[in-house]
């Protein structure tokens, strides 16, 4: 079997720091790869180099046995390898008929052939098995059906290698089984895949053969019936990892931190009651749509709250997301980028963000730079933020789960009482996803109480004290940590959706 | 995980790979990312043009040069907090003219019914006895509190409209714009409002520190033969430059107005009181124009509605942006503004004396603000890569 893509002692440094290092790789045609690697392994290098985004400063490339040297991403299109990003490159005020024809609309007479450009949809549409009408427009569609129409385009430009770079990170558990169905047709119809992912099931699952990268290195290769989970995760970080979830440091205590009374906002949520006691870890589970994030922005009141009271230490909590900072409350967003960070600010800046206020001196609250300082200094060494300079570093340049702890860590520059946790661990990599769940054992066992908001089933069974599980915007079960079971808890997640 | 740690010796790697280019590649980048560069680019085309424009460094035109920096400066620094949370200000030059306008209604000394007996606020607020405030004690202060304080609410106006109503800075400024200046052209039917008080022409012209080049031979030096060094425009915009440093960059509201441009939906879930800051600079704004618009009338000895008109609004733009204010938000530095200011005086100062037409003028300005815009890009891509 000859290679359809080879990568021949390529290499790429970024103003003289390697990125990627003496590559060499065949990809097979007709196979399913798999890549893992941490964040800042070089995954993304690697593809920028073969999708012509970069040029590599050493080593070749081959394309079905020629020579392949892209110079833009067009060459690479042109070439037959189509890309399907984590952030979609889609259109949402087009619709998805001209999402897909949109370097190239067929034409008659000069103006766009609407009718043979329906018409291609519909087919390109019924071969994936996405029910949606070529006319929608794209921002109408669900993730997983805009996915589909990412997949959609490369069918059209008939592309023999189609690269999935963490696919699933905003999908449905059903819309991630959906995906999948359709990435095996596509192996089954002669489409070369390459697939990128942090969740090694996934890979495990869908792949053939696994590539590690490890800082720019392809660790291991082989095919994955070589690798199980535990290997798979050794060969990316590099050392034993003897368990991805800590121990539970500390007990709940008895005192309730937050009580929930009945809050329902229409169409979002509804009659939502519970309890979160002092020292507590309290998971909520929910597919996507089940209105988990939605409860998470509305006890930090950044979406407004219909009816129902909510209370903190038995007190009634009002007022906009000011004044339950000043209560104590601490939110973690699940949009880092758009929500969470100043990218282009510093690390310092970063983490000083919430409590700036206390570091201003009278009369004109000139900022005590030295007290700044010591306390952003203290927070980075206690969420062991890896940076070379938190004064001068911008967050854009720290990897997914460093940037994570720099959003937890600016709320420990105050002494928040309640953390709203929500999808602290997305698009971060294992080692980060450990480091992150010991923070919020230790925010647990100093006193703090903690919501944890998660679409991982398992991360919250290896974390939680007691997990809620919402459907449709109702809570459909409560589990106590002896009561955890998977089964049940899916069970309850899909109440709602099988009656 | 490992990433970053293997960007920590970077700098090393970087040496050992590819010596020659990374050192010109680094250093080339650390000066225009450097705050001085717009400092450098000024001594750099100053130094460059003496030689062919004798003029140039005539103290008079010396002189000239700094009396228009002042002005030019006391306004910039008003739309450099604006940029910094990614907005823009176009009713600044509007503010000028309707606050030059406000101050000489209320402090002249005499009004000619010829000129002004057509305008509404002939009777009112001026007539042949003055302005309203003339002859009370302290009429110049009192005037100047009431037109500072008029200029600001403009601003807090402009604030509250855009914080609570949400509507976009380039559209609610706009039409404060057309409003404020059609307002200040129909009461005094475009008028020019004369004869201010000696006390508030001063401010615009009176000098401090003044030098004289010729020889000592005469008991009388005549006026044109002394050149104003350090005047009250300088004191007065030099207190603003500082107090606007220490605020943007020393203290707690500098931070949060800083947040607010880097990432606005971040900073309220951080607990940034997001619209109080929309207002407060809108309002800062307005007041550094109403600044302006002191040392602008006072040298003009009049209140002009059409003061500000114009390409006036370029120039304020234009000196800030080249400074290296982002339009995008989230970077700004009082010292990057006032170096673009003094970039930008001298420009237009030079091709004054190049003598090329206003058109000519024009042309070349935008050709420069334009290159100021795509170094603003090209720094922020710079930045990034430096970075990540």
């Amino acid at each position: 079997m000859s290679a359809l893509l080879g990568l021949h002692r390529l290499s790429k440094s970024w103003f003289g720091v390697p990125a990627v290092t003496d590559m060499t790789l065949e990809i097979p045609a007709g196979i399913c790869l798999g890549m893992i690697g941490e964040n800042g392994a070089g995954k993304s290098t690697l593809m920028n180099m073969i999708g012509g985004v970069v040029a590599p400063t050493s080593g070749s490339m081959t394309w079905r046995g020629e020579p392949y040297d892209p110079k833009t991403p067009a060459d690479a299109k042109a070439s037959g390898i189509a890309f399907i990003h984590q952030e979609l490159n889609l259109f949402t005020n087009l619709t998805v008929a001209e999402n897909i024809f949109v370097d190239e609309f067929p034409r008659r007479l000069g103006l766009i052939d609407k009718r043979q450009m329906i018409g291609r949809t519909r087919a390109l549409l019924d071969r994936l098995n996405l029910h949606a009408e070529p006319e929608t427009p794209v921002g109408n569609l669900a993730p997983g059906e805009r996915q589909l129409v990412e997949i959609a385009k490369a069918l059209h430009r008939e592309a023999a290698l189609i690269i999935f770079d963490e696919p699933t990170t905003s999908l449905t558990a059903r819309e991630t089984d959906k995906l999948f169905e359709t990435i095996r047709a596509l192996r089954a119809d002669g489409a070369t895949i390459v697939y990128i992912s942090h969740i090694l099931g996934e890979v495990k699952a869908l792949s053939d053969h696994l590539a590690v990268l490890r800082d720019g290195h392809l660790v291991d290769e082989g095919p994955i019936e070589r690798f199980d989970i535990p290997a798979m995760i050794n060969a990316m970080i590099g050392r034993e990892l003897s368990a991805i979830y800590p121990a539970r440091s500390s007990q709940p205590a008895d005192e309730v931190v937050l009580e929930a009374d009945g809050l329902s906002q229409a169409g979002v949520v509804e009659d939502i009651c519970f309890k979160l006691h002092r020292g507590e870890i309290l998971g909520i589970f929910g597919l996507m749509g089940s209105g988990r994030s939605e409860l998470a922005r509305m006890i930090f009141g950044v979406d407004p709250t219909g009816s129902g009271t909510l209370f903190m230490h038995d007190q009634p909590v009002t007022g906009d997301t000011r004044e339950r900072i000043a209560r104590g409350m601490a939110f973690v967003t699940e949009n880092r980028r758009e929500e969470g960070l100043m990218m282009d600010a510093t690390i310092s800046d970063n983490l000083s963000l919430v409590t700036i206020e206390d570091f201003g001196r009278p009369p004109v609250a000139l900022i005590d730079r030295e007290r700044l300082k010591a306390r952003t200094e203290g927070v980075r060494d206690e969420v062991r933020i890896k940076a070379a300079n938190i004064a001068t570093q911008a967050a854009r340049a720290l990897s997914g789960g460093n940037q994570q702890k720099v959003v937890i860590g600016k709320w420990l520059l105050g002494a928040p009482q309640l953390f709203i946790l929500d999808e602290p661990t997305r698009g971060v990599d294992v080692g980060a996803k450990h480091e992150i769940y010991t923070i919020i054992d230790k925010l647990a066992a100093s006193g703090s109480a903690v919501l944890l908001i998660s679409s991982e089933l398992e991360e919250l069974m290896g974390t939680c004290d007691r997990i809620l599980v919402m459907a449709q915007g109702e809570i459909t079960g409560a589990f106590a940590k002896d009561a955890f079971s998977e089964a049940a808890i899916i069970a309850a997640a899909f109440k709602e959706v099988a009656a | 995980m490992h990433s970053p740690m293997k960007r920590d010796d970077g700098d090393q790697a970087s040496q050992t790979a590819e010596p020659q280019r990374a050192s010109v590649w680094v250093r080339a980048r650390s000066i225009i990312l450097s705050d001085y560069f717009i400092l450098w680019l000024s001594i750099a085309y100053f130094l460059a043009l003496a030689p062919f424009l004798p003029t140039l460094t005539n103290p008079a035109n010396l002189s000239n040069l700094l009396s228009n920096t002042w002005p030019l400066l006391a306004v910039a620094i008003g739309q450099t907090f604006v940029l910094t949370i990614a907005g823009i200000d176009l009713s600044q030059g509007a503010v000028i003219g309707f606050t030059s306008t406000v101050m000489a209604l209320l402090a002249a000394t005499t009004a000619s019914p010829d000129v002004l007996s057509g305008a509404p606020v002939w009777g009112i607020f001026i007539d042949e006895t003055g302005g309203l405030f003339h002859g009370l004690p302290f009429s110049v202060t009192l005037s100047l509190v009431a037109m500072l304080m008029v200029g600001t609410l403009v601003g807090v106006m402009n604030g509250l409209a855009i914080a609570y109503l949400r509507m976009p800075p380039f559209m609610m400024t706009l039409v404060t714009m057309i409003v404020i200046s059609a307002f200040a052209v129909w009461i005094t039917q475009s008028e020019n409002i004369r004869h201010l008080p000696e006390h508030l022409i001063m401010l615009g012209k009176g000098d401090i520190i003044s030098v004289y080049f010729g020889e000592q031979d005469r008991s009388q030096i005549p006026r044109r033969e002394i050149f104003t060094l350090i005047g009250y425009p300088a004191i007065i915009t030099v207190a603003l430059a500082v107090a606007a440093h220490i605020l943007l960059n020393k203290t707690v509201f500098g931070r949060q107005v800083i947040a607010v441009g880097a990432n606005r939906k971040a900073a309220e879930i951080s607990g940034v009181p997001v619209k109080r800051v929309i207002v407060i600079v809108f309002a800062i704004s307005a007041f550094c124009a109403t600044v302006g618009a002191i040392l602008y009338g006072a040298r003009l000895e009049a209140g002009r509605p059409t003061l500000g008109e114009g390409t006036f609004l370029l120039d304020v733009i234009g000196a800030t942006v080249i400074g290296g204010t982002s339009l995008f938000g989230g970077k700004g530095k009082i010292i990057w503004t006032v170096f673009g200011v003094i970039f930008f005086v001298l420009l237009s100062n030079t091709l004054n004396l190049m003598n090329l037409s206003t058109f000519h003028i024009d042309m070349a300005k935008g050709a420069v603000i334009l290159c100021a815009a795509l170094l603003d890009v090209a720094r922020n891509r710079y930045a990034r890569e430096l970075g990540g």
